[in-house]
């Protein structure tokens, strides 16, 4: 580091973050341009005549209820995480504290599905769902996807971390099982389930293949598969598609600036596991 | 010891473990063993979802693949090009750049938090929103980006998203962008857990910036250097979201990956037999390839 120049150093770093954000920026401002503004050349960089005329216009399209779509975003990926959060900790807790018999096998199974790629499973879960009557539900996006294993080997792990002696502790004053998990291990593990629950959150919030097969009336649509049919309604009006771009954007963005941390503490625990 | 087990054993009883698991493996049973095993059934019958017969019809499915006169032959082995064009041009570059950028965050200095967030930040927005914003960006005709290159006396009418190779460099470099900060993320934990000390000693032997690079660096790495490498390997594979808003598959079908393909054919056609039987094809393809990958990595171990 001393060998460096600060001046140089900040530099390329600031030259780096350029290419990651402009683009950003430029949906953003967009957003609030006219169609024409929007494609002039040579283009404008902060709108002349900035205008809210693009949300207008996403508004006032019943054949697009962007606002619509993003309830549903909430309601799937919240939906999603508080299952994955009751249904990963339960499971991991037993393969991390309890012992019973097949705990190997079972531990093994989970993990070795890590490794089936996702479009396997893709054609049999949609007959499955249509099975349930979930097809074009917002359930079929909450339910199949806390089937990951990911939730439960990330939270095993994190418990086995954990110092025992509380849960001897609580042993020893007669408290059960379901008592030790809910009044002593989960409260000691807040960081790993807020870091699951973003994680969680933020797959479900951007997942585009499986909406856009499972769901097909556009008031059941989430802001994914809305998008796509923001670029196929309005071609080159870009700012609408802009303006339903960054709808999707900001949630995750605000969510990415509070839990940054959890969000990357995640992502690098993630490789770990290799 | 002898107390210590008597404690563990008597603190619940026999159905107890089996009670925590229930919950997941309920929806672990109906959504990823059952559909597994399901997918097979499926691929070994004419099944086409709005038709009510659905005939066994053994491997036939399998056997068209491979058969240049049946009609999905030219369009499957097309996108498994696409695929396998689009994997071999971007792994090395996701293995690469993440790896120089995880080096140059892997110093202490002021805002080091920040640039790896920002760093990052493409990736948390999901494929529809970088999708519809790099198509806009890459318009050939009404796009920024066109209209700098142009501006500066660069060629200002390069066919992006609608000829090759453009569409292909499109694709790549798109996907680099946005993903290359989780390689760097990852890159980034398994560089802090390499011993300071052992930079130390290389110091003293007198190492310079590359043996320390090629001996204390890349070795400290090997485990997440094959947790990276397999993982994007298989995340190419899977590629649909860029191609279905970005290029469109454009020109014609070239850019069509397998995993849109399979889709198309699957749940907009409906001939999920067929489809069934493409995606175990593909499986079985990286599963061979994960598994060279992780001989490599362990004959260089030897």
């Amino acid at each position: 580091m001393s060998r460096v120049k600060p001046v140089a150093w900040y530099t390329v770093l600031i030259g780096l973050s350029l290419i990651f954000i402009a683009p950003l920026v430029w949906m953003l401002l967009t957003a609030f341009k006219t169609p024409g503004e929007a494609t002039r050349v040579p283009p404008t960089v902060f709108p002349q005549e900035p205008t809210a005329g693009a949300f207008d216009t996403l508004l006032g399209n019943s054949q697009t209820p962007v606002l619509r779509w993003f309830l549903n975003s909430v309601l799937a990926a919240t939906g999603q995480a508080i299952l994955v959060l009751a249904v990963a900790s339960m499971a991991a807790y037993a393969l991390a504290r309890l012992e019973f018999r097949g705990k190997r096998v079972i531990f093994a199974m989970i993990i070795g599905t890590l490794f089936i790629p996702g479009f396997v499973l893709i054609i049999p879960n949609f007959l499955i769902v249509d099975r349930f009557g979930m097809l074009d539900t917002l359930w079929a996006l909450i339910i199949p996807g806390a089937a990951g294993a990911f939730g439960v080997f990330f939270l095993r792990q994190f418990f086995l971390s954990l110092p025992r002696e509380l849960e001897e502790a609580a042993v020893l004053e007669g408290a059960n099982a379901w008592q030790i998990f809910t009044r002593v291990v989960l409260p000691l593990s807040k960081p790993a389930l807020a870091t699951l629950a973003v994680i969680s959150f933020l797959t479900n919030w951007n997942d585009f293949i499986w909406p856009v097969y499972v769901l097909f009336s556009p008031s059941q649509f989430t802001l994914p598969p809305g998008l796509a049919i923001l670029q196929g309604a309005y071609t080159i009006n870009y700012p609408v598609i802009m303006a339903g771009a960054l709808v999707a954007s900001i949630p995750v963005l605000i969510l990415f600036m509070v839990a940054q941390r959890y969000v990357i503490e995640g992502v690098s625990r993630s490789g770990l596991k290799g | 010891m002898a107390a210590e087990t008597a404690t563990r054993v008597r603190r619940h009883g026999p159905l107890t473990p089996y009670l925590f698991l229930l919950p997941y493996a309920v929806v672990f049973a109906t959504f990823v063993i059952a559909p597994a095993a399901y997918g097979i059934w499926i691929s070994l019958h004419d099944w086409d979802y709005l038709l009510p017969g659905k005939p066994f019809v053994g491997l036939d499915n399998y056997s068209a693949l491979f058969d240049s006169n049946s009609a999905v032959y030219s369009f499957f082995w097309e996108s498994m090009s696409a695929t396998g064009i689009f994997t071999v041009l971007s792994v090395p570059l996701l293995l690469t750049v993440p790896l120089a950028l995880a080096l140059l965050l892997n110093r202490r200095f002021r805002g080091r938090t920040l640039f790896r967030a920002i760093y990052f930040a493409p990736y948390v927005l999901g494929v529809a929103v970088i999708g519809v914003l790099w198509r806009f960006l890459l318009d050939p005709n009404l796009g920024v980006v066109n209209a700098i290159l142009g501006a500066v006396g660069l060629p200002g009418d390069t066919p992006w998203t609608t000829a090759l190779p453009w569409g292909w460099v499109t694709l790549v470099g798109v996907t680099v962008w946005w993903t290359l900060g989780f390689n760097a993320v990852i890159y980034l934990a398994g560089l802090q857990d390499i011993p300071r000390e052992l930079y130390e000693a290389a110091r003293i032997d007198g190492a310079g910036r590359w043996a320390e690079f090629r001996h204390v660096t890349l070795p400290g790495l090997r485990p997440v250097l094959l947790f990276v490498t397999v993982n994007t390997i298989l995340v190419s594979a899977n590629m649909f979201g860029q191609s279905y808003l970005i290029t469109q598959g454009a020109p014609g079908t070239e850019t069509r990956t397998a995993i849109m393909y399979i889709a198309q054919t699957g749940l907009a056609d409906f001939k999920m037999g067929s489809a069934a039987a493409m995606s175990y094809l593909l499986t079985a393809g990286l599963l061979v390839i994960s598994l060279l990958v992780f001989r490599l990595f362990r004959e260089k171990d030897a």
